[in-house]
């Protein structure tokens, strides 16, 4: 299974390293939430990291990504400077958009990153005309479309694994099952919770994987992206994961138990993955220091970054609600 | 219904044909327009008006949907964001429902929501209006809602030459564009100069110039309101005829013009009057224009119904030549 | 700012003649007011201590504006000086009523109809729209073409920057918008009645041979006693027609035209006329004359009459019918006294004659209430030593 991983000292520090850029950049916008630094929502991919950086890992610069709003973790793992997303959470600038989407709207053109959506499953239509774009302009790029569990319940979900199913669109579905969408438990939602099973009523294959084991997704990410090439058609992944925090920031978690947060913890995909390097002695102590001593690092340049950034003048607000032309 | 008679040489041909011809002239010439939606392949679209370009330029371009508004539309927007030049068909406005999430979320979100990293060159065709007998789920007339939200074009095709040209435009904007085409105008018969190429997108025209009273309207109303206009004629009152064309954004500077010429102003507009584009203009008159009133605003619009099947009560729902023609003597010539 | 009459939206406080700290009572006059009708002082219906001056001299501001604050008798709370316009805006019986307790008295709506294009064009012309008092427009708003008409009819003089007395222009402007009003709105009736005068004559000359000249009175005290007593019999007479329905006034205030020297014609009321002697009334004549010449009149005088009472004197025609001044109902008239043949007995005799005439709202009476009218005056003024 996990034979086209190449799991070299390198790459399992750099998976390693990805997965601790996401929770300490998550837990410095906690802190600079609380200083009010960061407004509006704020929602932790706390516990999922391992999924988007296995998908991530992947994934080609050519391919495209729709992302949920819980998108952090994707946006870093794809490989967005962690400088203009902090500035973006800063409301500046320098943000990947000037300030204007916010945590929940990260948008980088040059990584192919379509968007952080903050309708659940509103992005997924967009997948299919990304994908369809693609097929139609010769281009041989995946379109990795990430979404909750959440996102099953609308329409949209259905209307488009049809349409990619129908169309045979090179799309790779990345659902991101945290079992609650909000407060909501999915057994609550959902009246069949296989959704591999739900994929397959649209004759899209798919298989479901441990989303806190980064290298188990990472092995079925790249798995199911030769199967979209080579059968020329869409792949569904249930990557099955938790988030250790809160929906957003004011949450009392009442529709979960401490216990059940513990329980989870306990298989967090950074201290699984860590400790199997540890112990399998696949990482020196001085090296898992200078990862964090270098994430740190790029995190303290970021918040600098973006502090030092410079407000969108007001003047310029309407700027873009109607473009002048299409950017190339 | 007949459209002004043009002067040039002009040929003859109905409203539905020149929305085709538009369409093919469009496919014609830019690989990166295809299009979308339920029924236009095979079927011929429901109202015949993408009939024979399944034939003419394939499944790959002409891609018949399943009944997924919210899908073909977000994949429009998606298409639309990586390249190519959409043209998505959505049956009618009361449909444009179930897809109102990728129009207004997505598509008129994301250029400015993304700092401008994006544009999204799509077009969307509906239908729009009543007079049909088709009942309320058929029969609304939804525009002034769209009009409403900022990043949209949104234009109203009256004419035949509209119908023929505005998606040449639509296309060549970058920003998103509905194009409503009122279900009753299909039929409609007009000339069109052979010399003419192009209209523009972005101003109100005048129909007909009066000096008495403006009247102001657009899309299926504008028949109404220029045979609204050959009554008041008769009686020695000389209405000037404003077709809006392009409900956003407004053309506000045509309307001050003309109520700045006659001083009294009527809206026809086949939306409901509460919150409707009818509103907004009266709105602009009212803010930019303040001066130039020499009587009240008036409107002629839907009644405040969902439209009934029934042909009387669909009629006494909808503006009809003779309100027009009694609310603007009034304003001219109080009783 | 108080209401001087139906046409009358705003007015310009020309003068303030108290100032803070100084108390006033009831009849003071506290100010003076520059309006079409030129200047009218303001009279206060309050007692107390004028403790806030609210409107500076040289501001033009809308009727129902509070001009200045009294502060009342001691624990009372500070009312305004002039109520605000909503609190005025009752209909006839209290604008007619004895001792209106509020000092501003306006028409049910003082707020002009006027379109904005006709309200930008008649100030480029510097013409006052409140002279045009229904339009042609929608809900007889006013609108341009009203303006074009009138004011090119109006031979516009500009407005003069005097900043006292009486503006003639303006009078002329407000006459011709009462007048033309009235005939556009008034269907009017005309009677008219000779009178014979040939015992009020001798009893006049025989009365003011009594009495030193500044005491002597002129027929038309006579006229004008007749007049209102003969209204107590004709009560339909004497009130006014408001929002298409008659109000009877409680009182008689006959307003009594007075020609001013170049030009214009101005009708103030003599407050209960029927009650005055003949004495007082020829003193409050002389009073109003006077007044009305200097252009010293007061905010009340023009808004109290209930009808309108015009003689022409020595030197005018021999009849006149008049158009009634609204809201009023009637308007009687009073020429020349002129010596004619008249029949007395089967004998033809010379007696000093007067024709009088009453011109009156149809919608209101009709002409059998008139001639009752007219014959009452004629018979009271055949028993001069009764009035």
């Amino acid at each position: 299974m996990i034979k086209r991983v190449h799991l070299d000292h390198a790459h399992m520090q750099h998976l390693l390293k990805a997965m601790i850029r996401i929770r300490r950049f998550e837990a410095k916008c906690v802190e600079l939430y609380q200083a009010q630094k960061i407004l509006g929502f704020l929602h932790l991919y706390d516990g999922e990291e391992a999924v988007s950086v296995g998908v991530m890992e992947a994934l080609t610069q050519d391919d495209a990504v729709i992302a949920t709003y819980r998108e952090h973790g994707q946006a870093l793992a794809r490989g967005v400077d962690p400088k203009c997303l902090m500035a973006e959470m800063m409301g500046k600038l320098n943000g990947c958009c000037r300030g204007r989407g916010g945590s929940m709207h990260f948008f980088d053109r040059a990584r192919r990153f379509y968007g952080g959506n903050a309708i659940v499953g509103g992005g997924m239509p967009l997948a299919l005309g990304v994908a369809l774009a693609d097929k139609m302009q010769g281009r041989s790029a995946i379109t990795a479309c990430f979404f909750g569990e959440g996102a099953v319940d609308e329409g949209e979900f259905h209307e488009t694994l049809n349409l990619a199913s129908l169309w045979r669109l090179p799309i790779l579905f990345v659902c991101e099952n945290n079992l609650y969408s909000m407060g909501m438990a999915v057994e609550r939602a959902e009246a069949d919770i296989d959704f591999v099973h739900k994929a397959s009523g649209y004759r899209v294959a798919g298989e479901k994987v441990d989303g806190m084991d980064v290298v188990a997704v990472e092995s079925a990410a790249r798995n199911a992206i030769d199967r979209i090439r080579s059968e020329n058609e869409p792949y569904f992944l249930e990557c099955r994961t938790y988030r250790f925090r809160a929906h957003s920031m004011f949450d009392a978690q009442l529709y979960r138990s401490k216990d059940e947060v513990e329980v989870w913890r306990k298989k967090g995909p950074i201290v699984r993955f860590q400790t199997w390097l540890e112990a399998n002695r696949l990482i020196k102590p001085e090296e898992l220091a200078t990862i964090e001593e270098e994430v740190d690092k790029e995190i303290a340049a970021a918040v600098a970054f973006a502090e030092a950034g410079p407000l969108e003048p007001v003047s310029e607000l309407e700027r873009f609600v109607t473009m002048e032309e299409v950017p190339s | 219904m007949n459209a002004p008679q043009a002067t040039a040489a002009a040929t003859r041909l109905t409203y539905r044909e020149a929305c085709k011809q538009a369409l093919r002239d469009a496919l014609l010439s830019d690989p990166r327009v295809f299009l979308m939606g339920e029924d236009i392949g095979r079927y011929g679209g429901c109202y015949a008006v993408t009939k024979g370009l399944l034939e003419e330029f394939g499944e790959e371009r002409i891609r018949d949907t399943p009944l997924s508004e919210s899908a073909f539309v977000g994949a429009g927007v998606g298409s639309a964001m990586v390249g190519m030049r959409p043209i998505v068909e959505i049956m009618t406005v009361n449909f444009s429902l179930l897809a109102l999430d990728q129009i207004v979320n997505n598509a008129v979100t994301i250029p400015h929501m993304s700092g401008g990293q994006f544009a999204i060159p799509l077009v969307i065709r509906m239908t729009t209006g009543g007079g049909r007998r088709v009942a309320a789920q058929h029969s609304r007339s939804l525009e002034g809602w769209y009009a409403h939200i900022p990043g949209l074009r949104v234009l109203t095709p009256a004419t035949v030459e509209d119908a023929r040209f505005m998606l040449k435009g639509a296309l060549a904007d970058p920003n998103p564009v509905i194009i409503f085409e009122h279900v009753m105008l299909y039929n409609m018969e007009g000339d069109l100069p052979s010399d003419m190429k192009e209209v523009d997108i972005a101003h109100a025209k005048v129909r007909r110039a009066g000096r008495d009273v403006s009247l102001i309207t657009y899309g299926g109303s504008l028949f109404k309101t220029l045979q609204a206009a050959d009554a008041l004629a008769s009686e020695g009152i000389e209405a000037e005829v404003i077709d809006l064309r392009v409900l956003r954004p407004l053309d506000t500077k045509s309307i001050l013009d003309s109520v700045a010429k006659t001083r009294r102003c009527v809206i026809i507009d086949e939306g409901w009057r509460s919150g409707s584009i009818s509103a907004e203009v009266g709105m602009r008159i009212a803010e930019e224009g303040f001066f130039e009133l020499d009587a009240p605003l008036r409107r002629v619009c839907s009644r405040e119904a969902p439209i009934p099947y029934a042909a009387h009560l669909e009629d006494a729902c909808l503006p009809q030549a003779a309100t027009i023609v009694a609310v603007a003597r009034e304003l001219v010539r109080p009783s | 700012m108080p209401a001087l009459g139906a046409d009358m939206e705003a007015g310009t406080l020309v003068e303030w003649l108290v100032k803070p700290g100084d108390r006033v009572k009831s009849g003071d006059v506290i100010a003076v007011v520059e309006t079409q009708k030129g200047a009218i002082e303001v009279e206060v219906f309050l007692e107390g201590v004028v403790s806030n001056i609210l409107i500076p001299e040289g501001e033009r501001v809308p009727v129902g504006t509070v001009l200045a604050q009294i502060d009342g008798a001691p624990g009372a709370a500070p009312p305004p000086l002039i109520e605000p316009a909503v609190a005025v805006l009752k209909p006839g019986p209290q604008i007619l009523a004895q001792a209106p307790p509020t000092p501003v008295i306006a028409a049910p709506s003082s707020r002009l109809k006027i379109t904005p294009a006709a309200r930008r064009r008649a100030a480029a012309l510097s013409f006052d729209p409140t002279m045009i008092v229904k339009g042609t427009g929608v809900e007889g708003s006013i609108r341009l073409a009203d303006i074009e008409t009138y004011a090119s009819g109006a031979k516009l003089v500009q407005r003069p920057a005097k900043k006292k007395g009486l503006d003639l222009s303006q009078m002329r402007q407000a006459i011709a918008a009462a007048m033309s009003r009235s005939k556009r709105e008034i269907p009017h009736y005309y009677l008219t009645e000779t009178v014979d005068l040939n015992t009020a004559s001798t009893w006049i000359e025989r009365y003011n041979a009594e009495k030193p000249p500044v005491e002597r009175i002129l027929p038309a005290v006579l006229f004008l006693r007749a007049a209102a007593l003969a209204l107590r019999e004709q009560p339909q007479l004497n009130g006014a027609y408001e929002n298409g329905a008659f109000i009877p006034a409680s009182s008689i205030h006959v307003g009594w035209a007075i020609s001013l020297r170049g030009g214009g014609l101005i009708a103030p009321a003599i407050r209960d006329t029927d009650r005055k002697s003949l004495a007082e009334l020829m003193a409050a004549m002389r009073d109003l004359v006077e007044r009305a010449r200097r252009g010293n009149l007061r905010s009340s005088e023009l808004t109290s009459p209930t009808i309108t009472v015009t003689s022409v004197g020595d030197r005018g025609a021999e009849s006149v019918t008049g158009i009634i001044y609204p809201p009023q109902v009637a308007i009687v008239g009073f020429g020349r006294v002129v010596v004619r043949p008249w029949v007395v007995d089967g004998r033809i005799e010379s007696h000093p004659l007067v024709t009088v005439s009453l011109a009156a709202d149809h919608r209101v009476t009709d002409g059998h209430i008139g001639g009752l009218y007219l014959a009452a005056v004629g018979r009271l003024l055949q028993e001069p030593d009764k009035l």
